[in-house]
């Protein structure tokens, strides 16, 4: 299961996704958003995707950790929009017969996500905004409502 | 001549004021030459160049890679870091 959503992830559907019978483990990840980055203060994520494109990336993700490891079942959700302080803006679950498969196939899974799947950031912080992963970044001088680009 | 449908997204979507746009091409030209079309109808996104990435049809792709009627092309701005 590889989806991009709007909204609050339902972290129980991420997981009963990947159970099986004959798994022992479901290893899962949420990322979530810190209230921190960089010496910043944060105040929200917002996340933008290339919907079609980041699922097929996803999925070809979920194909890379069947070569690699023995797993039964892969899912992953990203979501977009807006996600505020501490909710999760992804949800990856990983079922295999023995726990380290899943631990290290999840592990592989978010690290790569963040290599290739097209989906961005924005990080909206005391004083501007910036997207994250790019080196431009919009500042909002103290005092003025409009950005300096 | 040859129609690409083009797809901006974030710091791009943001420096080209537009989602999306059409842009014509002689027959033949890579992805090189669509960013040099590009680049003359918004200026704006010239900055961005160096760090992007390119997807056909929904694959990655580099900047030989030669396009044809029809294809779908996306300016992919570096993705969402994070550790």
């Amino acid at each position: 299961m590889f989806k991009i959503i709007q909204g609050t992830i339902d972290v129980g559907r991420v997981t009963a996704a990947v159970a099986h019978p004959a798994a022992g483990a479901i290893a899962t990840f949420l990322g979530t958003t810190r209230n921190h980055n960089d010496g910043r203060n944060v105040s929200t994520l917002e996340y933008e995707a290339y919907p079609e494109m980041a699922i097929s990336e996803m999925r070809k993700i979920g194909d890379a950790i069947r070569d690699r490891w023995p797993v039964h079942g892969v899912a992953m959700t990203h979501r977009i929009g807006i996600v505020p302080i501490g909710e999760a803006s992804v949800a990856i679950a990983v079922s295999s017969a023995h726990r380290s498969a899943a631990f290290e196939a999840c592990h592989f899974a978010i690290d790569r996500l963040k290599e290739v799947v097209p989906i961005w950031k924005k990080e909206h912080f005391d004083g501007g905004e910036v997207w994250i992963g790019s080196q431009t970044g919009t500042v909002f001088p103290p005092g003025e409502g409009q950005p300096r680009r | 001549m040859i129609r690409i449908r083009v797809l901006f997204f974030a710091s791009l979507r943001e420096k080209a004021r537009t989602r999306e746009c059409e842009q014509e091409l002689e027959d033949g030209q890579n992805i090189r030459a669509l960013w040099h079309a590009l680049l003359a109808r918004y200026p704006a996104i010239e900055p961005l160049g160096a760090s992007l990435s390119f997807a056909v049809n929904q694959e990655y792709a580099d900047r030989d890679q030669i396009l044809r009627d029809g294809d779908e092309v996306a300016l992919i701005p570096p993705v969402s870091g994070g550790s």
